[in-house]
């Protein structure tokens, strides 16, 4: 790899401060198994690489029945699935985690950074969009909250200014009666990067038996990670019968815009969406 | 930029002065003479250079060898104790799980940690277990009953 500094500050304070001096690229690293890459690729170049991993707030894990989960930016995908409160609230981001790379990756790599990275096919995220999640940024002026839905702006372009920091994502308490999945099609069993990816979480009204809330959010099938709204629109306050999955399913084909390469064609990537938003749905009716 | 480092590598505490670009693969291999740890596809697809970094399998390739400053490593040259193999390397011997050996540390490195977490897995669970980790020229099967081996000798 090409030279470059490196920096492993112990506080948030120290590292804003790192950041807020310097001159040329700086690049925060968590796991580093995107970033490493990149830079042994010669796709990008830093000068200086600011490990994030000794600053506290970087390392909360905590589920909170009241205020929800709080993931910070530099925890495994690998802990993040083995920790049981996700695994009971947020069931579709313990698939997604378990999904990313192989078992090395997951153990490196974080869910932070499967957002900062900004893939259009990362797994971790569907499931977070479709729980409301929210980006806590920290920067010179303070911290700000950004919806994860406004943070991607392109293929690896996010709303992080080049003196600020991903410190945690925030996802609210789920619903009560609510339940979640993720599917991704990929043309082998493991090791792969989705073709197209689909994540649905629906709460029902057990009374009425209505849908109260639909999130279904696609990945790889857009320059960035996308929701499906009309989609939920047509299933929010209705009972979820086998009509309406087939139509949300069609409703979440024509939001997406994806584009022909080496992993499928447009056409192709528009039918997965269809039958992948059918059987996450169908397979997210709450337990 | 060269920084000092001090962590455990299988059990002895090392300390270096290391560029910071360089990776934990190519400090164990080239400072270390850990030569054990293999450089396959150096992206982290193959998982040649898996290793054990804090009771975890992952790839040396994608890790700064500065970021190992305060944990500890363990590579295939630390997995026999005092000269008698480890169930998994006498199991790979018996049971012919390899050929030409450049992916079998790898291998054995994320088989230890598995077997550690799961030591009575089925065979399906070996096979998620080994998927980041390329063989290319025995094919599966003969690690796969080389982990199931080792599991039924723990």
């Amino acid at each position: 790899m090409q030279p470059f500094d490196y920096a492993a500050p112990p506080t948030l304070e120290e590292a804003l401060q790192i950041l807020s001096q310097a001159s040329g690229l700086v690049r925060p690293i968590a796991g580093g198994t995107d970033l490493i890459a990149q830079i042994k690729e010669r796709r990008i170049a830093p000068s200086l690489v600011l490990n994030v991993k000794e600053i506290a707030e970087a390392n909360v894990l905590d589920y909170d029945p009241g205020q929800g989960l709080r993931i910070g930016a530099a925890v495994s995908c690998s802990d993040v699935a083995s920790y049981a409160p996700v695994a009971a609230h947020y069931p579709s981001l313990a698939q997604a985690c378990l999904l990313v790379g192989s078992t090395q990756i997951q153990n490196r790599g974080s869910v932070g950074g499967n957002v900062c990275n900004a893939a259009p096919s990362a797994d971790t995220v569907p499931p977070l969009l479709t729980y409301d999640a929210v980006a806590v940024i920290a920067g010179p002026g303070g911290s700000r909250r950004v919806p994860l839905e406004d943070f991607f702006q392109g293929p690896g372009k996010t709303a992080l200014q080049p003196q600020e920091l991903l410190i945690e994502v925030l996802l609210p308490p789920p619903l009560p009666n609510s339940n979640s999945r993720y599917l991704r099609f990929i043309p082998r069993e493991e090791m792969d990067i989705a073709v197209a990816g689909v994540g649905s979480m629906v709460a029902v009204d057990p009374q009425t038996n209505t849908c109260t809330r639909a999130r279904i959010a696609l990945a790889s099938v857009a320059p960035t990670p996308i929701r499906a709204k009309e989609a939920e629109r047509r299933l929010e306050g209705s009972p979820l019968t086998e009509e309406a999955i087939r139509e949300a399913g069609e409703l979440a084909a024509s939001a997406c815009s994806p584009i022909s390469d080496i992993r499928g064609s447009a056409a192709y990537r528009k039918e997965l969406v269809k039958v992948l938003t059918r059987r996450t749905l169908s397979q997210s009716l709450p337990r | 930029m060269k920084v000092p480092v001090r962590f455990s590598v299988n059990g002895d505490d090392r300390d270096l002065y290391i560029g910071a670009h360089k990776t934990l693969m190519e400090v164990l291999r080239d400072d270390l003479e850990l030569t054990g740890t293999k450089e396959g596809c150096g992206n982290g697809n193959c998982g040649a250079c898996t290793i054990n970094l804090d009771g975890k399998a992952v790839n040396a390739c994608l890790i700064l060898g500065v970021e190992a400053d305060g944990h500890e490593v363990q590579t295939i040259e630390g997995v026999s104790e005092d000269g008698t193999l480890h169930p998994l390397q006498q199991a790979f011997i018996e049971e012919s799980a390899l050929q030409c050996g450049f992916c079998t540390p790898g291998f054995i490195m994320s088989a230890k940690v598995f077997l550690e977490q799961n030591p009575s897995p089925s065979e399906q669970e070996i096979r998620t277990a080994i998927a980041g980790n390329l063989c290319r020229c025995t094919g599966y099967d003969k690690i796969v009953r080389a982990i199931q081996a080792a599991a039924k000798l723990a």
